[in-house]
């Protein structure tokens, strides 16, 4: 069956938002995911879907100062995403925030498409701050970005990383944690997508990352947990880490968000099965379903 | 046959060390990273220069690569440096996406390089990373041969935009280049005049090479072309392809394995573009061990007199004229 999906023409804006304004974003950014994904015919679905509500937030609610007119303003603030795989809902946060055009997106993992499998800083994508696909690389990136903000630029920058929770397995992870405690980086601010999935299955039966809490804190860092579905909870944590940035508590902000990997797409949720694999034509017919709109060829 | 002047021995670390002084003054955004042997690697200098641009890592590689990377990432030009045998392996992975896939501009200062670390033994002994590094696109390989050419190399890659590695050694090593003598990123430098044999080596082996060079003029009247060719990455085409059309034969010499270095990188050169009689002077094939560096030169094979012997050897082959053809019955394996 031939699968060629409309793909609606919306930007939204970045501002101060109402909890309630976020469904629709988050809406529209989990449809392109599973629209891109299985035009792809590969990829993330799982992940993608479980922080759209995160992304929705970071991107639309006022907490990430960038410019889609001006994306390499040296004053900008920064997101590296870590889980590079997860590199569809970023695509669309960032084409429905006006960085580069929404036909871009049905583009994903094809030849000659900027859209990479993983992101890819040579393709000059605006809004990519690096290449990310190494599990553990983005956050020490981000670390290293906040140093120069913060130890030698001497500028208010806000910088956010997402890492997932399996990533965490990856030694260097923790080199960054160390070093970021070390050089009292209170402008970072690192979110877990905390789903408990992983390819091979639940994080704690394939390598037990727990108790993560206590982990983070141990390391030196504040830590807040919440419910990353929840828009009030989600803006509530952005909001105590540029309090934790402005007051200089001297320790970088974890956000350990509990996520469902597949959320808003009724067979895919808390299904780690749906971590690396796209969804084929009639699934995503029923997906696009899920999540409000009926397809139609 | 061209007499050199020594200007005495001291480390390639050392100008390492000096040349990082000289970008910190010029460049405010010269930053560097520590990997704990900041007194070995000489980035000491630098850290005691410019305090508030030393930023000390820890013994973690792969970090300090992707925190470089990070900051180049937000416009610094940020150098680490650690033994070559952790700041290549330990964090290949980082080298190869963040910095060099990302095209970041860091440099990677690595110190210790080679058996003439000496005691510590195999472990600490890197002699596989020209290899690793050379197949890393957009990456900028320097092996320099002293401690004037360390230092302008030094220069040379922080001057530069883009990833560079920079393979530099513990122990002294005779100072035949001077301060005026030109570095340029690309371009071998041909040492002495000759046309029967050309001798390409890199590191502490170019001085080998011209003993050796001298040696075969003086027993045998043998007049061997000597290249420097400090640049891996990107390598000479136009010197080593005419060194091979001139010279008809050609002996390679490096402080590193025989497999995917140096060698390698000349014969791919001369197999596309004017194939010859080639020798490999270099590690066959195996780990070093402790001992004193010019004891594990002589042990390892790693001196003039291993040049001078495949230096008659190339010449017999190619007066047999068989640009570089064995019988079957006459095959050698790199490790013979």
């Amino acid at each position: 069956m031939n699968f060629s999906p409309k793909y609606s023409e919306k930007v939204f804006e970045n501002k101060k938002r109402n909890a309630d304004e976020f469904g629709e974003i988050a809406l529209e950014l989990r449809r392109d995911i599973i629209k891109s994904l299985a035009l792809a015919k590969s990829g993330h679905s799982g992940g993608s879907l479980g922080i759209a509500d995160i992304l929705s937030v970071l991107y639309f609610g006022g907490y990430l100062n960038i410019d889609p007119l001006d994306s390499k303003n040296s004053l900008r603030d920064k997101f590296v995403l870590s889980a590079g795989h997860l590199a569809p809902v970023l695509y669309s946060a960032l084409a429905r925030r006006g960085f580069f055009p929404i036909d871009y997106l049905p583009t994903l993992r094809k030849l000659g498409s900027k859209l990479q499998g993983h992101p890819g800083y040579d393709m000059n994508l605006p809004g990519i701050e690096s290449s990310t696909g190494s599990l553990g690389h983005g956050i020490s990136i981000a670390v290293g970005m906040a140093m120069a903000t913060k130890l030698i630029d001497k500028t208010k920058q806000k910088i956010f990383c997402l890492t997932g929770d399996g990533e965490l397995q990856e030694g260097l992870v923790w080199e960054a944690a160390m070093c970021a405690a070390n050089y009292k980086m209170d402008n970072l601010c690192w979110i877990v997508d905390n789903n408990d999935c992983q390819i091979d299955g639940r994080v704690k039966d394939v390598m037990s990352i727990y108790p993560l809490k206590e982990k983070f804190e141990s390391f030196g860092c504040n830590v807040i947990e919440i419910d990353g579905h929840n828009y009030d909870e989600i803006m509530s944590a952005f909001d105590k880490y540029i309090e934790n940035m402005e007051n200089n508590s001297g320790k970088p902000m974890v956000i350990i968000a509990q996520t469902f990997m597949g959320k808003g797409v009724s067979y895919m949720e808390d299904k780690y099965e749906w971590h690396g694999n796209p969804p084929n034509v009639e699934q995503a017919i029923i997906a696009l379903k899920d999540l409000g709109e009926e397809y139609s060829n | 046959m061209k007499e050199f002047k020594l200007l005495g021995s001291k480390p390639t670390r050392h100008g390492f060390g000096m040349g990082l002084v000289e970008l910190g003054e010029r460049y405010d955004n010269v930053v560097v990273l520590g990997g704990d042997i900041t007194g070995s690697v000489m980035t000491s200098f630098f850290r005691d220069k410019f305090p508030e641009r030393f930023f000390s890592i820890g013994i973690a590689e792969q970090n300090a690569t992707t925190i470089a990377a990070g900051l180049a990432l937000s416009g610094k030009i940020p150098f680490f440096s650690s033994y070559s045998a952790f700041a290549a392996f330990r964090n290949a992975d980082q080298i190869r996406i963040s910095m060099c896939y990302n095209e970041a501009n860091v440099k990677i200062g690595g110190g210790h390089s080679g058996i003439t670390v000496g005691p510590d033994g195999a472990t600490h002994q890197s002699l596989e990373e020209v290899s690793l590094l050379r197949a890393m696109p957009n990456l900028t390989l320097i092996v320099p041969a002293d401690y004037e050419e360390s230092r302008k190399a030094t220069i040379a890659i922080g001057e530069m935009h883009g990833p560079a590695y920079l393979r530099f050694g513990r122990s002294p090593v005779p100072m035949f280049t001077s301060v005026e003598d030109s570095f340029e990123i690309g371009k071998a430098t041909q040492l002495t005049e000759g046309n029967e044999v050309a001798i390409i080596a890199c590191g502490l082996m170019v001085w080998e090479a011209v003993l050796a060079a001298q040696e075969l003029y003086k027993r045998k009247g043998i007049k061997a072309r000597v290249i420097n060719n400090s640049s891996i990455k990107p390598i000479d085409y136009e010197t080593i392809t005419k060194a091979a059309m001139e010279c008809g034969c050609i002996v390679t010499a490096e402080e590193h394995q025989v497999h995917g270095g140096l060698g390698s990188a000349v014969a791919e050169v001369v197999v596309k573009n004017f194939p010859v009689p080639m020798e490999f002077v270099g590690m066959k094939d195996r780990f070093g061990g402790s001992g004193e560096p010019e004891e594990l030169m002589v042990h390892f094979g790693l001196t003039w007199k291993e040049i001078y012997a495949s230096a008659l050897k190339s010449i017999e082959r190619k007066e047999k004229g068989f640009i570089g053809v064995r019988k079957l019955t006459e095959i050698e394996s790199m490790i013979d």
